[in-house]
């Protein structure tokens, strides 16, 4: 979510989270620099991307991910409906059911985020 | 913190006191590199690392920990989240009011600047405790966590947490409470539920707030409720007013049930 400009937004408190992972991973495994970074972020993770990127960049500058790549494998949203059960991808979360019309949708996947894995040096 | 340049804290304040930080006795300094030469990479073969963490799970962690706190001692722990505006504080001295003491209860508010919501509650006669978040958006499980050990809660009592005005972030930030009660006013757009579907998702239960306008605007409340429940069928819905009381009855015995559910909880666990 960005407010337009250089207001907050919680991709900056992902961002510190991510940054936060790599260097416990850092200790425990014993890498001193970062590469790339992979991320899995579903559709339905109310993230915006491009405000991940800008936090991203800001919280690793000085950091043993700086200047690291950010590669975002986005995830698409699943659907299962609780009146037909019906399985379907959902773009958004004020989405019907396709085939009954139903908005009792339950959110099956494309929800979450995680760091999948870094290369290191 | 940095030894170089002392970065690594944020600017948030709980009660006036900043934020302690997360590492743990005996753990290292978090290292950070402020040597230009040291960003000069070696030609070294790279390596790949798995992780498969979730983002939150850090949050998650502190949010569950305050979760078996709370349920421990018996408190029914309310996240109050909406926009700017929407009359959550005002709600919360009406509700504190209304109460009487009965259920005790305290109240954590989080704003990104000033102490006035907090002066507001201690007013109305509730110990409160302040979180700036600084630039923050949104409270996290470990600020509330800190702001819980500060606020010496009683047992089987009430826990109000005002979240930082915004409809977003706090939605993805589990506090470790009961309930997440999304306030929408009825001066804002019946739509909001569509525009801003995951905190609509999040919560448990909504409070139609400002009912008393409704006879000078062109809101329509039923299809705010119908959006509401497009996003989120089991969501529970009060029409309410803060200023007039009306649906006040109504969410007091919401709460009053809560509290009783909590405490018969703890009970349980011996």
């Amino acid at each position: 979510m960005c407010f337009g400009g250089k207001t907050a937004m919680h991709e900056m408190s992902l961002a510190e989270n991510v940054l936060q992972i790599i260097e416990d991973a850092a200790q425990q495994q014993g890498f001193a620099r970062v590469r790339t970074v992979w991320l899995e972020i579903g559709q339905l993770a109310c993230v915006e991307q491009e405000s991940l990127r800008f936090g991203f960049d800001v919280v690793t500058r000085g950091s043993i991910a700086e200047q690291a790549r950010l590669e975002i494998i986005e995830t698409a949203g699943q659907g299962r409906c609780e009146k037909c059960a019906q399985n379907f991808p959902l773009a958004a979360l004020y989405e019907a059911c396709p085939e009954c019309g139903s908005y009792d949708v339950k959110v099956t996947g494309g929800d979450g985020m995680r760091i999948k894995e870094l290369e290191v040096e | 913190m940095c030894v170089t340049c002392g970065c690594g804290i944020g600017q948030t304040l709980i009660g006036g006191y900043a934020l302690r930080q997360q590492r743990k006795p005996g753990e290292p300094m978090r290292f950070r590199l402020h040597e230009k030469d040291a960003l000069v990479s070696d030609v070294s073969a790279s390596r790949i690392v798995k992780l498969e963490q979730d983002l939150l799970a850090k949050n998650n962690v502190y949010a569950d920990t305050n979760r078996r706190y709370l349920s421990a001692h018996g408190i029914f722990a309310l996240n109050l989240v909406s926009s700017p505006g929407s009359g959550k504080t005002t709600l919360l001295v009406k509700t504190i009011a209304a109460l009487n003491g009965t259920p005790p209860l305290a109240v954590i508010e989080g704003d990104q600047q000033t102490e006035n919501d907090a002066a507001r509650i201690r007013a109305a006669g509730a110990p409160a405790i302040q979180i700036n978040t600084g630039k923050g958006c949104h409270l996290d499980a470990r600020m509330v966590g800190q702001a819980v050990q500060q606020l010496n809660l009683q047992d089987d009592s009430l826990l109000l947490i005002e979240n930082v005005g915004n409809l977003v972030c706090p939605a993805s930030f589990d506090l470790g409470e009961a309930h997440k009660v999304v306030i929408l006013s009825v001066t804002e757009g019946e739509d909001k539920p569509l525009k801003y579907p995951d905190m609509f998702r999040a919560a448990d239960m909504m409070l139609l707030n400002k009912c008393d306008l409704l006879p000078h605007l062109t809101f329509d409340a039923d299809l705010a409720v119908e959006y509401a429940h497009r996003i989120n069928p089991k969501l529970q819905v009060i029409h309410i007013s803060a200023t007039s009381g009306d649906g006040m009855p109504e969410w007091l015995a919401w709460i009053r049930e809560g509290c009783r559910n909590a405490a018969a909880a703890k009970a349980s666990l011996g």
